[in-house]
């Protein structure tokens, strides 16, 4: 692999330890909060962000969001630190601490969030960086297009979860979820099924459940560091962060719980017997990965005491193992440059310690005791007998955990042992700082499997109180829970385990052939890219014809037609048309703008056609400053006048008008010409006959000098009162201009370029 | 246009529409005119000078480039929208200090971002509508 560098090369740069130690001090900060969470109290602060649309950054700490915090920075910092050393040398490493910083952030944001409009803001914050970080190895075509799979597909579900917050603000009247979780439950409520529709189609594709998985084995492509941090607590588990923290809410509904069981259940067995057929390790743990969020999903349709406990025990182990395997991972392909699970063998001579930590993480992952893992499932066990579908969750949760255990055999024990294979590189330990992580997350998954209380109360109870939304009553998990039936299933898991594993040579090769037959989704995925892609050409061919007459025809069809339409459906009632009060002076502007109108129509010349345009323009102006806008009638002239003098200058150069040519055209254009004039003349007619409201009006002219201290009201209005408008006024004046100089300019240039060549 | 009447007239207007195009741009908060009004009659200047004088010529008398000027100007009305960030206001809250008093009727002149703001927009609107007009030019 060519995308670590220099074991030599300084690792020791700013932006690698700074992030480091940034994300390490948050992690201390989070710590204070266990106490104080753990005794039941949530934290939370607020900053007014939209306060007016009910859009604040409420943050709030409870046991949920305090154990993904920790996870968060604590893993993101032994990962930042690992990653200075692995990428140590390359030309772009700054720019890949500052994606791995702000996706961090990011992350942080997300599960801090309250107020469901910032945690959707951080959610795509999330995507975005993972974009960038997924895509890292940026002149790699293959990087890329991985990359942008995973930003569509998990955008896409980003979008269908904006929909979904947005219902469920409306109908709940807030958009703090911690309100709308403390009035209970939304099950049978009128929009309950479409809200949770769209939070499922947000969380399943970020969360990578089957049939929208492809993208995360592919979003492989990343660094390693990437994957240890995006695959084991960070973005892959916001799906399951999000169905979390919504369970109080959402959870119960016979839909919820089947779509919850069996999607996470096939996720979960799909997955593990996938990664059992791969051979490169990085992407038998990315299919791990997948089973372990298939695991959580299905667990998270359980709403009991122990099937709520069962996904926070195993979220927590499953954060450490996971990455500590990849850190691993990382480092055996750093140190032999590869990663083919059929090469490796032997290594522990060579490496010891990371043999020992590898050993650590896989145990925790294959659930032996005394490691937080095999708690982890114990507590599924129970957790899965206690479920209303147990008769399809149990065994399907057997067979996922008993694949696993085979697994972490083919990680964390086969490359350590066994005769050495033919090596690229010769073994060599690993670099302390690449070596902290795995040695620290091992550590803890062991000791927090000795600590079972301490553990329990400090991080699982309280996550597993705010996921029920009612205080935990605790004490289910232990390392020794008595003879029961959850022991006996875990004695078979490590039997079946142990059986998988002896004959995964034989079973890789079957499921490599079954996997030839089945369809490819990710090559679907191309052919689906490819014809939308068509599509939208044959679209943009029928409907961007490039000439003008005919975009402008549709404009004003358009217009007419909607016009038109509304008038009919509104029941508008009579017209007066009071002509009896006007002045001499009216009557006459009337009558030029009446023959400016007549000579654009009569002339063959185009730049005599402009002038009749320029007086009817001024006509207009006249209009304004009768009725007293100075303002409006300047601006009027002056544009009026520069039209003039800019078509004049494209004019000069076009042929005139061909009478015989434009009479092709005369008829639809006279008739749709005739039409918009009398619908506008209508509808301002309709509009005149309406009490004029003064309410504005009276407004502005009470507070323009109060306020503003302006007496010209337009003008406070535009500089003042609606600036923000104003301002996006002056944007599209200027895009237009640069869009037309980069038109024009372009032209001429293209016409160089060809007449050199001539 | 090779006329020397114009030519020579337009030497004499350009200067004259300029500085009306700034009367007009600081007069506006209290009479007609304003950024928009004035941003127009500053460029109707330049554009009577290069069509008097050719658009190479005009391009050398602006000194800067009119895509810089309108760039430039929404910067400029930006920032004085984020002035209000300082008092907690929110975003584009005009603000206002007032030199030798407390109050508009006894200071003796005010600095407002309001002002700043118009200002921006009179550079869009001249910068704008040059640089089309210009490209337009060197196209026939």
């Amino acid at each position: 692999m060519a995308e670590h560098s220099d074991p030599n090369a300084p690792w020791k740069t700013v932006s690698g330890i700074g992030t480091s130690a940034l994300t390490a001090l948050l992690f201390v900060f989070f710590l204070q909060y266990l106490p104080v969470v753990a005794a039941g109290e949530p934290v939370s602060w607020v900053i007014p962000w939209i306060p007016s649309l009910d859009v604040n950054l409420t943050f709030w700490i409870d046991g949920l969001s305090l154990m993904f915090a920790l996870l968060i920075t604590g893993i993101g910092a032994l990962v930042m630190l690992y990653a200075a050393k692995y990428l140590a040398g390359h030309p772009q490493y700054d720019r890949f601490a500052l994606y791995l910083f702000s996706f961090m952030l990011s992350m942080l944001g997300l599960v801090l969030a309250d107020n469901l409009i910032a945690l959707f803001v951080f959610w795509e914050l999330t995507t975005f960086t993972s974009y960038l970080l997924i895509g890292f190895s940026h002149t790699d075509p293959k990087s890329r297009r991985n990359a942008l799979q995973a930003l569509l597909l998990t955008a896409a579900g980003g979008l269908a979860l904006l929909a979904g917050f947005i219902l469920l603000g409306i109908t709940q009247g807030t958009f703090e979820m911690s309100q709308i979780n403390a009035s209970g439950s939304l099950v049978g409520q009128e929009y309950y099924t479409l809200i949770l529709f769209f939070v499922l189609a947000g969380a399943f594709t970020k969360s990578a459940q089957v049939p929208l998985h492809f993208w995360l084995p592919n979003a492989m492509a990343a660094p390693t560091p990437v994957s240890a941090y995006l695959h084991s607590a960070t973005m892959v588990k916001a799906g399951v962060y999000l169905l979390a923290r919504m369970h109080p809410s959402l959870s119960g509904s016979d839909l919820w719980i089947w779509i919850l069981s069996i999607f996470g259940a096939v996720t979960a067995v799909f997955a593990s017997f996938m990664a059992l057929r791969q051979t490169d390790l990085k992407q038998t743990l990315a299919y791990t990965t997948l089973m372990a969020l298939g695991t959580l999903v299905m667990f998270l349709a359980g709403s009991t005491g122990y099937a709520i406990t069962a996904a926070m025990t195993f979220l927590l182990v499953h954060s450490l193992y996971k990455a500590g395997l990849f850190l691993t991972i990382g480092i055996i392909d750093h140190a032999t440059g590869t990663r083919d699970a059929n090469v490796l063998g032997g290594l522990a001579k060579a490496m010891p310690i990371t043999a020992t930590v590898a050993a650590l993480a896989g145990i925790a992952m294959a659930g032996i005791p005394p490691f937080l893992g095999f708690i982890a499932k114990e507590v599924a066990y129970a957790g899965a007998l206690e479920m209303r579908l147990w008769l399809f969750v149990l065994p399907m949760a057997l067979a996922a955990f008993a694949l696993m255990f085979a697994v972490a055999g083919i990680v964390a024990y086969k490359p350590f042992f066994g005769p050495q294979g033919d090596l690229p590189h010769e073994p060599h330990e690993g670099p302390w700082p690449m070596l902290l992580g795995p040695v620290t997350l091992g550590t803890l998954g062991l000791l927090f499997g000795l600590l079972p209380g301490m553990t329990a109360y400090y991080l699982i109870e309280p996550a597993v109180a705010a996921v029920m939304g009612a205080p935990d009553t605790g004490g289910r998990v232990k390392l020794w829970a008595g003879f029961n039936l959850p022991l006996v299933l875990s004695l078979v898991t490590f039997g079946l385990g142990f059986l998988i594993y002896l004959r995964h040579q034989d079973l890789r090769a079957r499921l490599a052939r079954l996997e030839a037959r089945a369809p490819d989704l990710d090559a679907g995925w191309d052919v689906f890219l490819e014809k939308f892609m068509a599509f939208t050409k044959v679209q943009t061919g029928l409907i961007q014809t490039g000439v003008l007459r005919q975009y402008m025809f549709a404009t004003f069809a358009v217009f007419a037609l909607t016009v038109f339409v509304t008038l009919m459906a509104r029941d508008v009632g009579g017209l007066t048309l009071g002509l009896g009060g006007l002045s001499f002076m009216e009557w006459g502007v009337a009558a030029l703008i009446i023959a400016g109108s007549v000579l654009v129509l009569l002339t063959s010349s185009r730049i005599v056609a402009l002038a009749g345009l320029g007086v009817v323009g001024i006509g207009v102006a006249l209009i304004f400053i009768m009725y007293s806008a100075p303002d409006v009638a300047i601006t009027q002239l002056l544009v009026e006048l520069l039209v003039v003098v800019l078509l004049a200058l494209a004019f000069v150069k076009m042929p005139n008008l061909d009478p015989t040519g434009a009479q092709k055209h005369s008829l639809a254009n006279g008739v749709l010409a005739g039409a918009v004039g009398m619908l506008t003349t209508v509808v301002l007619l309709l509009v005149v006959d309406q009490p004029f409201d003064r309410r504005l009006t009276e407004f502005f002219e009470a507070t323009s000098w109060t306020e503003a201290f302006g007496r010209n009201i337009v003008n406070v209005i535009l500089v003042d009162f609606r600036t923000l408008d104003t301002f996006g006024e002056i944007a599209v004046v200027l895009i237009a201009a640069l869009g037309a100089f980069a038109l024009l300019k372009g032209a001429a240039r293209a016409r160089a370029a060809k007449g050199g060549k001539e | 246009m090779n006329s020397i009447i114009f030519t020579a007239a337009a030497r004499l207007l350009v200067a004259l529409l300029f500085v009306f195009s700034l009367f007009m741009l600081l007069r506006g908060h209290h009479l007609p005119g304003g950024g928009f009004i004035g941003g127009l009659i500053g460029a109707v200047a330049f554009i009577v000078y290069s069509l008097a004088c050719g658009p190479a010529q005009a391009r050398l008398a602006l000194r800067i480039s009119p895509e810089a000027i309108a760039m430039v100007g929404l910067g400029v009305a930006l920032l004085a929208g984020m002035f209000s960030v300082f008092t907690g206001d929110p975003f584009f809250t005009g603000q206002w200090y007032w030199v030798g008093g407390d109050s508009y009727e006894t200071a003796a002149f005010s600095l407002n971002t309001v002002l700043v703001f118009d200002i921006g927009v009179y550079l869009v609107v001249l910068g704008g509508i040059l640089s089309l007009t210009y490209a337009f030019e060197e196209e026939t």
